[in-house]
């Protein structure tokens, strides 16, 4: 029973870290009123850069490091894209998800002879467990959400942020520098989901391959708007579909109880439709999310 | 003026309809590929090694389309089909209905295609081409029969479709064959590409006492292998020799050689036989599947040899792999 219980819960936490990050960095953008529809593509460039680069320097922090900026470098397309160019939020994202599959694809076979698969890591190059067998980067993740929390709601940066995204006129009347915050934001979006999808290929398992990132970007988008835009908010709803997929491989493994593994894999998709559908009465958005701000 | 662009059209008509023609001197095969690429470390890239070593070998001109989604299939085949080749090759069985298509519409153009059998519907400008995984599979449940110590193995699935069930119940068969009274865990992940899922259902299996792992799942199977990597238990791959992804705890890998298959069929086109309508089974007897290389790099010589005397025995027919439950069931009830 208690090894049941620890299972679920080291396997909700597995697969939950990967959409913290990036539902961190969806809450951070769209608190300022920049759509991240690219989280997707970001997470994708930042989970082959960050196994590219431990497989070739052996170290999976500066590997970490690496996918966190190889995020931020897509994320500061779409800033550039979105803020100054105040081109569609949305169709500068959908930009971005295809560039990131498509870049790293692209970068993975000149580095390594033509392979869309990076060469596998070494366990002892891996981003090392710490406490009950996790691996650090699902504790990085929570203290991100912890460390986010404080930021927006705890200093004097948090209402300046979200003053931007609720009105940016009344914010640049006040001396708030609109452009600079939602730079700001954008980038460091980008760089959470690049750490996201580090944290899959050199954590969960220890190689990229295109389909590593298959839609993880999208569900943590919905986390954003399902944690109305918070980052507590965002945690649960990640650490809530991570639950309910450690749920299905659970059940889906008990000899006594017989269900179809097609129905059970439903489960975490239905289950987040219908709370989406039930609890999202009154939606808390920024009011000026996915509008694009022009100086007059 | 017009006259003179209306000349040079036409004669660059003429010239296209010559060299459409004349193709019969300078042949040409080329394939699709199913989602993935030629590079994807699995059965595409071992289709391309198959061809390219028609190329190297046989001298003809050969070419591939790489298909990024589904939707690419039904273009990538039209693109081959304005390219003049001679024979075109399906990769993988997500591919049969842009195949069937594409066939029916175009009845002089030659097809086959990886994975799939149209049975007794298959036209007769298609040759399906099928592994007996089922042979591959069944050595390695021998080996993990042999060489768990806990008595107790698993099995994770991709999705529950027949080529997958040639696997899965090999595997049984061949780790029932050897170990009568050990336990066998069989989970589905419902999915080809969900890594962490494949490693949390690994990791339970571990948890209850299983010690080998056998994944016929695709890229499930990083996070199959990755577990028992961590865990440092045993681990079998699938479709090609994964030794390369955990050297030291995968202990070996049931192959499906798609690049022997791709190079004889090819190279018997050309020698002008082509069995259209049918399909052909490739297996152990054929060089179609195997097991990797590099399984004598962990599995005891004992092992091995005994292994002989199995390959032996179901080249010969003697013993026949089950590739359905049903045939599963069948084999160890006779047993009994």
């Amino acid at each position: 029973m208690l090894d049941s219980i620890l299972f679920i819960l080291s396997t909700t936490l597995m697969y939950s870290a990967p959409l913290i990050f990036a539902a961190i960095g969806g809450v951070l953008s769209e608190n300022t009123g920049v759509v991240n529809i690219g989280l997707e593509g970001m997470m994708a460039f930042g989970a082959f850069v960050g196994a590219a680069t431990t497989s070739l320097c052996g170290n999976p922090w500066i590997g970490l490091g690496a996918a966190g900026m190889a995020g931020l470098l897509l994320a500061l397309l779409h800033a550039w894209a979105s803020i100054h160019m105040a081109a569609n939020q949305v169709v500068s994202g959908i930009a971005i998800n295809f560039l990131g599959t498509g870049l790293s694809v692209f970068a993975c076979r000149i580095l390594f002879e033509g392979s869309t698969m990076t060469p596998p890591i070494p366990l002892e190059n891996k981003i090392p467990p710490l406490f009950f067998g996790q691996y650090a980067t699902v504790y990085l993740a929570l203290g991100l959400v912890f460390f986010t929390h404080i930021f927006l709601y705890k200093t004097i940066w948090g209402p300046r942020w979200r003053a931007v995204g609720e009105h940016p006129k009344a914010a640049e009347s006040v001396g708030i520098n609109v452009y600079q915050i939602r730079y700001l934001a954008v980038l460091a979006s980008g760089f959470c989901a690049g750490l996201g999808g580090a944290s899959l290929s050199i954590a969960v398992v220890s190689s990229f391959r295109p389909t590593l990132i298959a839609g993880q970007g999208f569900i943590a988008l919905a986390a954003v708007i399902f944690g109305r835009w918070r980052p507590m908010g965002a945690m649960w709803a990640a650490l809530l579909f991570g639950a309910s997929q450690a749920l299905v491989v659970f059940v889906g493994g008990q000899a006594a109880i017989e269900i179809s593994s097609q129905i059970l894999s439903m489960l975490p998709y239905l289950l987040t439709l219908l709370i989406l559908v039930f609890m999202n009465k009154k939606s808390a958005a920024p009011k000026a999310n996915g509008i694009s701000y022009q100086r007059n | 003026m017009k006259k003179a662009i209306v000349g040079i059209l036409a004669l660059i008509f003429c010239f296209n309809l010559t060299t459409a023609t004349a193709s019969d001197k300078n042949l040409k095969i080329s394939m699709v590929t199913d989602v993935g690429g030629v590079h994807d470390q699995s059965f595409n890239q071992s289709a391309w090694e198959g061809l390219t070593r028609v190329k190297n070998e046989l001298g003809v001109k050969v070419g591939y389309q790489e298909s990024k989604q589904d939707a690419d299939y039904d273009s990538n085949l039209e693109t081959l089909l304005d390219g003049n080749n001679d024979l075109i090759w399906g990769i993988g069985f997500k591919m049969a209905d842009s195949i069937l298509k594409s066939a029916k519409q175009n009845p002089k153009q030659k097809y086959a295609i990886i994975d799939y059998s149209f049975g007794n519907t298959t036209p007769p400008n298609v040759v399906g081409v099928m592994f007996q995984a089922e042979e591959a599979s069944f050595l390695a449940g021998y080996i993990a029969g042999k060489m768990s110590k806990s008595n107790a193995v698993g099995f994770v699935g991709g999705m529950s479709v027949p080529i997958i069930h040639s696997f899965q119940y090999g595997f049984k068969a061949g780790f029932k064959y050897a170990n009568p009274n050990g336990k066998i865990f069989e989970q589905y992940a419902e999915s080809f590409t969900d890594a962490a899922k494949g490693k949390a259902i690994t990791t339970q299996m571990l948890n209850q006492g299983v010690d080998v792992v056998f994944h016929a799942a695709g890229a499930v199977g990083d996070g199959v292998i990755e577990a028992c990597k961590e865990k440092k238990k045993m681990a079998i791959g699938v479709d090609r020799d994964q030794n390369y992804m955990a050297p030291d705890t995968v202990i070996t890998s049931a192959m499906k050689r798609v690049d022997n298959a791709i190079f004889n069929i090819s190279k018997d086109f050309l020698a002008g036989i082509y069995k259209g309508g049918t399909t052909v089974n490739y297996g152990l007897q054929d060089g179609g599947v195997d097991l990797a290389p590099t399984t004598s790099k962990l599995v005891p010589e004992k092992i091995l040899k005994e292994l002989e005397a199995i390959r032996q025995k179901i080249k010969e027919k003697t013993l026949i792999p089950p590739a359905t439950p049903e045939a599963f069931s069948t084999m160890f009830k006779e047993k009994k």
